[in-house]
């Protein structure tokens, strides 16, 4: 009897050791995968605070002490209207002046915008054209947003609602509004989403159709001048986008775009001709495009774009240089603010143009200065008060910086004061002040783009580094797991020992270096402190004999399929077309199996792999029954895989592509209420009536096979419990898919289980097939229950299944509704991933000449098992032979998770260094950014599912072990 | 013992001179598809493989068939008519007709399966499983008649019992192969006239059979010394 505990405590105690090194192995993943995050996915809070006209950025006096006045807020307003004339991708040289003795210029896009031209050199004191540099991203949409508040945009504006593009932060248009301005739109409807329901008067126009050069221009143009001779605005926007789809359909060296350009300048004309005293013209692009016409990067055409003012009173002291002056774009946020008398937008960042302020050319040199200065002063007041708040709120500020900019700002500022309380300061000390402001407002800027816009290398190379050795480890041990001397205890204790240590260490130096502690950095020193040992034992323990070949122990065909499967990660076009190209790439892989088994002239009967084949010598003897069976399979799946392919939803900004009407919900069909009932109680009905006739037949018989399907029994069960919550947090029609999804991978498995003998003492093994195909059936589910890797395409209506009030004020709640939503294939197919190392054992009861028991004689046969090998030798032990190789059993459940981790872990080891490597690609935030945080997230829920599913297959071993050790007791009684 | 070397010398000549044949054999369908590829444009007007891409199709598939059922009556590889009345022959091409049909009739739906429009484009696809039928199908009728039993033994493993049944498991697979292969350029953005639906695959196949005829004839004189064939 005492032995007997002990083994069971050894055996407790292993497979809690396989679960613990399972989590260790995933703990390392994790690790990889914040430290590449912390570096890829720069993050900005955005701030909620507005400024106002109440409140000034900082103390002292306003210059002129109009606060009292009517439309002067933190300056006295110089405009009281603007129009703002916004061309998209009006890159720079495409309004620049061309001189007038060279020949013609022969590129259609130079020297078309001539009336700016026209009046530059004729009212040189009225106009200036800039070259406005742009921060990438230099898509409309982020343009936009910078351009109105004054910040630079980056990827994740953390507390930026995901659903809707709405702008929370303070803007322009949103200080425009609340001095009461009346502000006309007409263009580009991004605007609609943008700035929702902040104009008195809009007319937008589909930005979507790029083919399409004329309806945005054409509709603007109708409604612009009549707007304008109308008087009822004080700000009028038109955003063409004429330029820009010209040049994403013919790029700028075409004919077109010199038609388009010159419709623009006879835009102008129009609008100068039309133009009042009061009223400022701003002609701006929001970004350039490249040599073919794109935009979205970095490169030097792209972020080059015109901005040119016009006044038609004069503005400037002096007349514009030979070559315009280069200036941030984001400067045309202040400027505005404080001509038009609003207070600056809360989170600018941008520095005014100041001699926009020096008061026209009739004015004294000291007041010009002065006033110069002044705005200045106000624009690093507001700007200082920005960091402020913003430092207080996160830390993404390094103090020391911070530190040096504040002294930078509290010297001008003190040395401005004193010149304001002795006026008889000469210009050249007003100059030296408002130098000194302008060089706090470029360090500030320049420290707000290190951080919000630059990519931490280290940390992403950090990172995918991890994530590699933690798959070359998942490689190494699920190699090991199965040879009989795996060290369970060492290889788990030592590495968890050495990692601990690592990060106490970290900490420590951390700590005394008076550094912040990052959770991140710390959790990656654990993670390689404990991945060196264990990657040194396997140095030291690798044979100078053993070939490298023997390191990738997958089949080449697997191999490639795989190989082509995460090169795919690398093409935006094919992360685009996933949905398409897994099942195309699962369906090439279950007819290699089926061609596989053919080949290899295994198209037995599963009864009959037990015996040694007698050689392929014999093809003709075949027996053709079992070839078609497998065939049948491979059919029935790639049927099942075309199905589900139905349920497809369309990625964004694919005009050819329907999306599935199966998606919409059912809720449009009036009479569900009353359809519904009647279905339940029909079939309740018919359950009734069966169930009494096979009362009158005779006792129910029920097929069982003994203890034979103990394991895979609770799995499936198990699954079928937790599909159904996943089923209901879909949409009525998606539950065909879910029904489809069992129907796979029932065939699946089946498939699999053909191919695999059942090796009866063990070591037993899962192929690496079987595990690929089992990870490429979790994406395929992924995409047929509707979903996509974008924002977008979140089903965020699950959140309020079961709560149809919403969730008040906590979060995480509907979070796990809709993670639960969007994982749910993942989840499921990690649970039930030990069905695939239980199903040979289950298909084993499946030969072709099926023997009928009768009835009640399994219940003899259930008690003693051991009995089956005498005079019921031919009795399959199915999954009994797991349990008579305890040891066996453990070590393919640990080798089965390593090889679903490594498939899991490769896969986003891919998009990581996709989204690395292709950081300045134009599609980077559309598609990889994305796709790496749907795939991040997906394996982590895949991981904690796997966890699960094998927990639970040692949960009902350890409940069969106990089953036995007290029927063992009763007997010896 | 003499009279052993004197078979197995005799063996590989016969060996070499039948590979040679294989290899005018092979030449001679690579020659019909470049034909049918250059030769319709002095006949019909603005004919290019891309453009008129389903004329092509039909071009290349008839002269294929042709080159190899010229091939089947001069070569005649396998010398089994032991039956040889007319009405057993006009049997047997009614079932190889009947097979063709079945095999471009699955090959159709199994491009459906895998992921193929089914409504729109039905010719198409069709005629790419007629062209993949015509590379496949055909030269197995012709070397195997219609039994499928010999077909499943040619593809399995150790199954080919002559040069011409290993050629012609070669070329077949690359043929699949290659039409595997032509999907793959098919979602990629780069707006080339031949990522249309089923243009790249029917390249495909027919790049992948030229290589198998050209391919397999070296293969074969590259390991004519290990290549043993059970003669039965």
């Amino acid at each position: 009897m005492r032995w007997l505990g002990i083994g069971t405590v050894y055996l407790q105690m292993q497979k809690v050791s396989v679960l613990l090194f399972l989590a260790w192995v995933c703990f390392l993943f994790y690790a990889g995968i914040a430290l590449f995050t912390s570096g890829f996915l720069l993050t900005r809070l955005e701030l909620t605070n507005h400024s106002s006209c109440q409140e000034p950025p900082g103390p002292g006096s306003l210059p002129w002490g109009h606060r009292g006045q009517p439309g002067a807020c933190w300056m006295a307003a110089r405009f009281s209207r603007v129009v703002l004339v916004l061309i998209d991708a009006l890159r720079f040289d495409f309004a620049q002046p061309q001189r007038s003795a060279e020949p013609p210029a022969s590129l259609p896009f130079l020297g078309k915008l001539g009336s700016l031209q026209k009046i530059l050199e004729t009212q040189p004191h009225h106009a200036r054209l800039y070259r406005a540099q742009v921060d990438p991203p230099t898509t409309t949409m982020q343009r936009l947003k910078a351009l109105t508040t004054g910040s630079l945009p980056t990827f994740i504006d953390a507390g930026s609602n995901f659903a809707s593009h709405a702008i929370v932060e303070d803007n322009l248009i949103k200080q425009l509004n609340s001095a009461g301005r009346r502000i006309v739109f007409m263009g580009d409807d991004t605007w609609k989403a943008l700035f929702p329901g902040a104009f008195s008067q809009a007319f937008f126009f589909p930005s979507f159709n790029t083919r399409d050069l004329h309806t945005v221009d054409n509709g603007i143009l109708e409604h612009l001048y009549p707007t304008m001779d109308s008087g009822e605005w004080d700000v009028l926007i038109a955003h063409f986008l004429g330029v820009d789809h010209c040049g994403h359909r013919h790029g700028p060296h075409h004919p077109e775009m010199a038609k388009k350009l010159s419709q623009m300048d006879q835009v102008i004309q129009g609008l100068v001709e039309r133009l009042e005293n009061d009223t400022l013209l701003v002609v701006a692009g929001d970004h350039g495009m490249t040599v073919s016409g794109d935009h979205g990067g970095d490169s030097e055409l792209e972020v080059s774009a015109a901005l040119f003012l016009y006044s038609p009173t004069a503005l400037f002291p002096s007349t514009p240089p030979e070559e315009p002056e280069v200036i941030p774009q984001i400067s045309l946020v202040p400027t505005l603010a404080l001509l038009l008398g609003l207070p600056i937008p809360f989170g600018n960042i941008g520095e005014v143009i100041a001699e926009l302020f020096s008061g026209g050319k009739d004015s004294q040199p000291h007041s010009s200065a002065l006033a110069q200065a002044s705005a200045l002063h106000i624009n690093a007041q507001q700007v200082s008060r920005f960091l402020h708040t913003y430092s207080a709120a996160t830390q993404d500020f390094q103090v020391v910086e911070l530190r040096r900019l504040q002294n930078l700002f509290s010297k001008a500022s003190a040395d401005y004061q004193w010149l304001l309380k002795n006026p008889q300061g000469a210009e050249e000390t007003l100059k030296t002040v408002a130098a000194e402001l302008q060089q706090f407002l470029r360090g500030a800027r320049a420290v707000c783009i290190e951080f919000w816009a630059r990519f931490s290398l280290v940390r992403m190379a950090g990172g995918a580094a991890l994530l590699a050795a933690a798959c070359f480890l998942c490689m190494l041990a699920s190699q090991w797991a199965t040879s009989p001397a795996f060290p369970f205890y060492s290889l788990l204790l030592i590495p968890v020992a050495w990692g601990v240590a690592g990060a106490m260490v970290c900490a420590a130096l951390l700590a005394t270096t008076g550094l912040k502690l990052d959770v991140v950095v710390l959790a990656a020193v654990a993670a390689v402190g404990s991945l060196l040992p264990f990657l040194w034992n396997a140095w030291a323990g690798w044979g100078p004999g053993r070939p490298l070949t023997s390191l990738l122990p997958i089949p080449r065909p697997i191999l490639l399929l795989l190989l082509i499967r995460l090169a795919a990660f690398f093409s935006d076009s094919f992360v685009v077309a996933e949905a398409k190209a897994t099942p195309f790439l699962l369906g090439s892989l279950i007819l290699l199996l089926v061609v596989q088994l053919h080949w290899e002239g295994q198209m037995l009967p599963p009864k009959l792999l037990t015996i040694p084949r007698l050689g392929s010598s014999a093809p003709t003897g075949l027996p053709r029954h079992s070839g078609t069976y497998a065939l049948r399979l491979g059919v029935g799946l790639l049927l099942c895989t075309r199905l589900a392919g139905l349920f497809h939803r369309c990625p964004e900004e694919t005009p050819a592509c329907h999306s599935s009407p199966w998606l919409n919900p059912l809720a449009s069909m009036a009479d569900l209420d009353y359809v519904v009932p009647q279905i339940y109680r029909h079939m309740q009905e018919e359950f009734r009536g069966r169930l009494e006739r096979t009362r009158s037949e005779g006792p129910l018989t029920v097929a069982v096979y003994q203890l034979g399907s103990v394991y895979s029994a609770a799995m499936v069960t198990a699954l079928t419990l937790l599909a159904f919550p996943l089923l209901l947090l879909h949409t009525e029609r998606i539950s065909l898919v879910f029904l489809l999804l069992f129907l796979q991978s029932f065939l699946l498995l089946h498939l699999l289980a053909a191919g695999v003998p059942v090796p009866s003492p063990g070591p037993f093994t899962v192929p690496w097939q079987a595990v690929s195909a089992w990870a490429l059936m979790a994406a395929q589910t992924f995409y047929s229950t509707g979903h996509q890797p974008v924002f977008p395409a979140i089903h965020w209506h699950a959140a309020f299944v079961g709560f149809p009030e919403g969730h008040g004020s906590s979060t995480w709640l509907p979070a796990l509704l809709v993670g639960a939503n969007t994982f749910a294939s993942h989840l499921l197919f990690a649970v039930g991933c030990p069905l695939l190392l239980l199903w040979p054992f289950l298909c084993e009861s499946q030969g072709p000449k099926k023997r009928r028991h009768p009835p009640g004689h399994e219940a003899e046969a259930k008690v003693r098992p051991e009995e089956e090998e005498g005079e019921e030798g031919e009795e399959p032990l199915m999954e009994m032979r797991l349990r008579d190789a305890p040891h066996h059993f453990s070590a393919a459940l640990l080798q089965l998770g390593l090889k679903y981790l490594f498939v899991l872990g490769v896969q986003i080891l891919a998009c990581v260094l996709a989204a690395s490597i292709l950081r300045r690609h134009l599609m980077v935030w559309k598609v990889f950014a994305p796709k790496f945080i749907f795939e991040a997230l997906g394996f982590i829920v895949s991981s904690v599912g796997l966890l699960l599913g094998i927990a639970l297959v040692m949960r009902v071993d350890g409940a069969v072990s106990s089953w036995f050790r007290q029927l063992v007791v009763s007997q010896q009684r | 013992m003499l009279t052993l070397l004197q078979r197995v010398t005799q063996g590989s000549t016969m060996k070499n001179t039948d590979i040679k044949r294989l290899f005018y054999a092979h030449l001679l369908c690579v020659f019909s598809i470049i034909l049918s590829t250059f030769v319709p444009s002095f006949f019909l007007e603005s004919f290019s493989i891309l453009e008129t891409h389903l004329t092509w199709l039909c071009i290349c598939s008839v002269s294929v068939i042709a080159v190899n059922l010229v091939l089947y009556f001069v070569v005649k590889p396998n010398v089994s008519s032991k039956r040889s009345s007319s009405s057993h022959k006009v049997a047997r091409f009614l079932k190889c007709c009947i097979y063709f049909l079945m095999s471009c009739f699955s090959f159709h739906v199994i491009f459906v399966l895998y992921g193929a429009p089914l409504i729109e484009l039905v010719l198409e696809t069709f005629l790419f499983a007629v062209i993949l039928s015509t590379f496949t199908t055909v030269p197995c009728l012709c070397l195997l008649g219609p039994n499928l039993k010999a077909w499943l033994r040619v593809f399995s493993r150790n199954g080919v019992s002559s040069i011409w049944e290993n050629s012609l498991q070669i070329t077949t697979i690359a043929s699949f192969i290659g039409a595997w292969l032509g999907a793959f350029p098919i979602p990629l953005d780069w707006g080339r006239p031949w990522q249309v639906w089923p243009i790249s695959c029917t390249l495909g196949a027919t790049f992948g059979y030229v290589a198998g005829l050209v391919l397999s004839p070296l293969w074969i004189y590259r390991n004519r010394k290990q290549l043993t064939y059970k003669n039965n």
